[in-house]
C-alpha cells in the first residue's frame, strides 16, 4: 500500500500544482498542512536545502520543486499524462513550465509592492511575460496548453493565473485583461470549469482575505 | 536518413558547454555555430524568439532552448548509448534537484562575485562556498554525481569551473582551499574527453572577463 504525504499550504500555487496532479490521477494522499511562520521539524528535515513547501513524501522518500515532483508523479502514475511522449513536444512543454516559474518572479514582486509605482512597474513586467505566452502558445496548429485534456503546461500555469485572478481583486487592479490576451484568458475560464480543478480551486473569498493580511505582514517587516 | 544537428553557441557559456558533454557523451556528431552576442544571427533570434540566447540545440530543423531541457531531450533521443540521467524515476527526480540548484545558485552567485564589490561581493562568496559544500556532501563518496560515469548533474554543473579562475582573481579567494573535494571532482571530469574537449580553457574565460568588466565599465 503506497503512502503519499503531501506538505503544503493551502494558499500555495506551488502546493496547488501538485495537488491538482495527484486529484487528476485519482492519487490518495495525505495532505499536511504546514505554517510558514512555524514549519514542523518533518519538513526541515525533508527540504534542508531551501525549507520551503511543498514536498511530497512517497514512501518516506521526499521530493521537493513543485514541476519536479509533478514530473515524479507523471512518471510512476502514467495515467492521464501531462507530459507528452513525443520528444521534442516533451522539451516545448518543458520550455513553457519553466517560463511558467520565470513569470512567478514577477508576481511575487507584485505581491511585495508596497505603493503605487511599485505596483505598476510589477504589473507592467507581469504583462510582458503574459504577451510572450499569448504570442508564442496560441493559433495556428500549437497546442503548447491542454485543450480538452489537462497537460501539464496547465498544470505549471494554472496556479499562477489563479493567483493573479485573486491579486485583481485584492488590489483592485485588472491584470489578466480579456482584451490584451484573448487566448489566455479564454483559456483559463475553460481551465477553471474542468471539474477536477473546479472542485480543488481555494475559495476566492479566503484566498483574498489571506493575501491582503500577508501582503500587510510582507510590508510592514521590510 | 541522416541527422542534423546544429548548436547556436558562445564559447565561453557554460550553458553551452553543457550541451557540448551531452553531444559529445553520446558521439553525435554535430555543427558548432559560433553566436556573436552583440549581432545574433537570424537564425538564433528566429529559433529563439523568446529569450534570444543561446544556447539553442536545432535537430532537423527543429530548435530546443534552455540547456538543462536540452540536455533531457538528447537523452531522450539517443537514448541507446552513455545515459545521462538515472532509470530510477526517484533517484531521476533528484538529478533533476541538484541541477537545478545549480542553476539557481552558481551562475547568479558566480556573477556576483564577478562584478560587485565590498559588502555584496563577500556576502556572494560566502554563499557561493556554501553551494559549493552542499554539492560537495551530495558527491558524497561517488566518482562523479552520476555513479560511475558522468551523469547530469555533473554535466550541468562542471562548465562553471572554467569561470573560478575569474571568480577567484576578482574576488581574491582561492576554492580548491575551501573545496578541495570539489576541484577533486572537477579533475576526474576532465579526465574525461567528453568533458575536455568540450570546456575552454580557464585562462581564456580569465581574458574575456576582463574584457567585459572593461566592457561594462567595472574598476
Amino acid at each position: 500500500m503506497t503512502d503519499i504525504k503531501l506538505h503544503g499550504f493551502w494558499y500555495s500555487p506551488f502546493t496547488l500544482r501538485v495537488k491538482w496532479t495527484l486529484k487528476l490521477k485519482g492519487i490518495p494522499y495525505e495532505n499536511i498542512e504546514e505554517d510558514r511562520y512555524n514549519k514542523s521539524a518533518q519538513l526541515l528535515q525533508y527540504n534542508p536545502v531551501y525549507k520551503r513547501t511543498p514536498v511530497l513524501v512517497h514512501d518516506g522518500k521526499p521530493l521537493c520543486e513543485s514541476m519536479i515532483i509533478v514530473e515524479y508523479i507523471d512518471e510512476i502514475w502514467p495515467q492521464n499524462p501531462l507530459l507528452p511522449t513525443h520528444s521534442y513536444h516533451k522539451a516545448l512543454a518543458r520550455f513553457w513550465v519553466k517560463y511558467a516559474d520565470d513569470t512567478f518572479s514577477a508576481v511575487a514582486s507584485l505581491v511585495r509592492s508596497s505603493n503605487g509605482e511599485e505596483q505598476e512597474k510589477a504589473i507592467e513586467k507581469i504583462w510582458e511575460h503574459l504577451k510572450v505566452v499569448e504570442d508564442q502558445c496560441f493559433g495556428d496548429g500549437k497546442n503548447v496548453f491542454g485543450g480538452d485534456t489537462i497537460n501539464i503546461v496547465d498544470i505549471a500555469f494554472g496556479p499562477l493565473i489563479t493567483l493573479l485572478v485573486v491579486l485583481e481583486d485584492a488590489l483592485g487592479v485588472k491584470i489578466l485583461d480579456d482584451e490584451k490576451f484573448p487566448h489566455l484568458h479564454s483559456w483559463y475560464n475553460n481551465f477553471k470549469d474542468v471539474p477536477i480543478i473546479k472542485e480543488n480551486l481555494p475559495d476566492q473569498d479566503k484566498m483574498v482575505a489571506f493575501i491582503k493580511v500577508f501582503r500587510e505582514k510582507l510590508i510592514a517587516s521590510s | 536518413m541522416a541527422d542534423e544537428v546544429v548548436l547556436l553557441d558562445f564559447w565561453p557559456s557554460p550553458f553551452g558547454m553543457r550541451i557540448r558533454i551531452a553531444l559529445a557523451e553520446k558521439g553525435i556528431k554535430y555543427e558548432y555555430k559560433e553566436e556573436d552576442l552583440r549581432n545574433k544571427s537570424p537564425l538564433l533570434l528566429q529559433s529563439n524568439p523568446v529569450h534570444k540566447k543561446i544556447p539553442v540545440l536545432i535537430h532537423n530543423g527543429k530548435p530546443i532552448c534552455e540547456s538543462l531541457i536540452v540536455v533531457q531531450y538528447i537523452e531522450d533521443v539517443w537514448s541507446n548509448r552513455n545515459p545521462l540521467l538515472p532509470s530510477d524515476p526517484y533517484h531521476r527526480a533528484q538529478a533533476r534537484f541538484w541541477a537545478d540548484y545549480v542553476d539557481k545558485k552558481v551562475y547568479d552567485l558566480g556573477r556576483k562575485i564577478w562584478t560587485s564589490k565590498g559588502e555584496e561581493q563577500e556576502a556572494a562568496k560566502k554563499e557561493f562556498v556554501e553551494a559549493l559544500k552542499l554539492l560537495e556532501e551530495q558527491l558524497g563518496d561517488k566518482t562523479y554525481f552520476g555513479g560511475d560515469n558522468v551523469g547530469f548533474v555533473d554535466i550541468a554543473l562542471v562548465p562553471f569551473y572554467t569561470w573560478f579562475k575569474a571568480y577567484e582573481t576578482f574576488g581574491n579567494f582561492n576554492i580548491e582551499s575551501e573545496c578541495p573535494k570539489f576541484i577533486a571532482w572537477v579533475k576526474r571530469c576532465l579526465q574525461k574527453e567528453s568533458v575536455s574537449k568540450s570546456l575552454p580553457d580557464p585562462h581564456k574565460v580569465y581574458e574575456f572577463v576582463v574584457e567585459i568588466r572593461k566592457r561594462i565599465g567595472i574598476e
